[in-house]
């Protein structure tokens, strides 16, 4: 599973207001923060607050604050909104023809073969996004500050 | 999204939970709350489990959350020597709260009992293996920082 660039910058500015909850912070600010394009995360920012993850702060100078459950909210919550996860991506282009041949393996099982390992990889990366919640990510980085 | 509310009865006692090591006594709470979670009441394992980890055992642990006589959970482990060439850790093979009494920190009280007993025995790594389908159990060992282990569980059938 790779995330897309988009997931990636979900997951840093979800992180940056699941620290702070009850602060208001700018899109500018996490984008120059991270060195990413506010456009890109204007956008990001839109399907995290449908999402109910952050709330638009109204008045002057705009601004998003966190409005989860930083206990309770998992990556995959916020993965899942920017990626397809249901179909089982192997990765793979399954071409030829399923019919045993005597000849060895068609192009279908050994390409088939391959997505099983694929899938496996898959399964264990969902499994871990499922179970690392944003507030185990937090201790996770304090820890790793020392 | 995980959700479990916090219980009314977790809310009302919090902390006079005591954690001590298992009592003849507690077995058959121990079986019914491993039933609740499995859906299988096992009463001979865990009077094997009592025999092999009850009472002062050097490497081995079976200790329960006793709220004024009701037990509310379990974990067992044990220090491991040399399994799969690692040097000696310890290994917590089964935890279960009853599900009125969780989210008050009871998993927590006992994991951090177990892990300073093994502490004590000189070791300073705990594992354990859990069900990838789980969450609510991996979620609570991942919220005690523990990581992926450098081990890749693998299994075949045998037919
Ligand atoms: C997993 C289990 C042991 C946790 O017990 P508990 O006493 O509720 O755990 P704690 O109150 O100590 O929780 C500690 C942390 O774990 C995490 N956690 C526990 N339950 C959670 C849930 N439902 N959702 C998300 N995180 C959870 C949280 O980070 C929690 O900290 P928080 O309350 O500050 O958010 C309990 O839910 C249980 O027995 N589940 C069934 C066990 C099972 O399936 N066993 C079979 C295989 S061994």
């Amino acid at each position: 599973m790779k995330l897309q660039k988009n997931t990636h910058l979900a997951l840093c500015s979800v992180l940056e207001f699941a620290a702070r909850p009850g602060t208001q912070l700018s899109a500018a600010e996490i984008a120059e923060k991270y060195r990413m394009s506010p456009h890109h995360l204007a956008k990001v920012l839109r399907t995290l607050g449908r999402a109910g993850l952050v709330r638009a702060a109204r008045g002057a100078g705009g601004g998003y604050r966190f409005a989860g459950n930083t206990r309770r909210v998992t990556l995959m919550d916020v993965i899942e909104l920017f990626e397809d996860i249901s179909a089982p991506k192997s990765g793979v282009r399954r071409s030829g023809r399923r019919t045993k041949s005597e000849a060895g393996a068609t192009a279908w099982e050994v390409e088939d073969a391959i997505g099983v390992v694929l899938l496996e990889i898959d399964e264990i990366a969902k499994a871990t996004f499922r179970s690392i919640t944003l507030e185990t990510l937090l201790k996770l980085v304090a820890r790793r500050r020392g | 999204m995980i959700s479990l509310k916090k219980s009314a009865a977790a809310r009302r006692t919090p902390g006079a939970t005591r954690i001590r090591g298992v009592q003849p006594g507690d077995l058959e709470q121990v079986v019914e709350i491993d039933a609740g979670i499995t859906g299988l009441r096992k009463a001979a394992y865990w009077g094997e489990i009592l025999r092999r980890y009850g009472g002062a055992r050097q490497q081995r642990f079976f200790l329960v959350a006793d709220r004024g006589g009701r037990i509310e959970g379990y974990v067992v482990g044990d220090v491991r020597d040399w399994e799969f060439g690692s040097p000696p850790c310890g290994w917590v093979f089964g935890v279960g709260v009853r599900p009125d009494a969780r989210l008050s920190g009871i998993a927590t009280q006992l994991l951090d009992a177990i892990c300073d007993g093994f502490r004590r025995l000189g070791v300073s790594t705990v594992r354990t293996l859990l069900a990838r389908d789980n969450p609510l159990v991996l979620s609570f060992f991942r919220s005690q920082g523990m990581m992926a282990a450098p081990f890749i569980p693998l299994e075949k059938n045998l037919d």
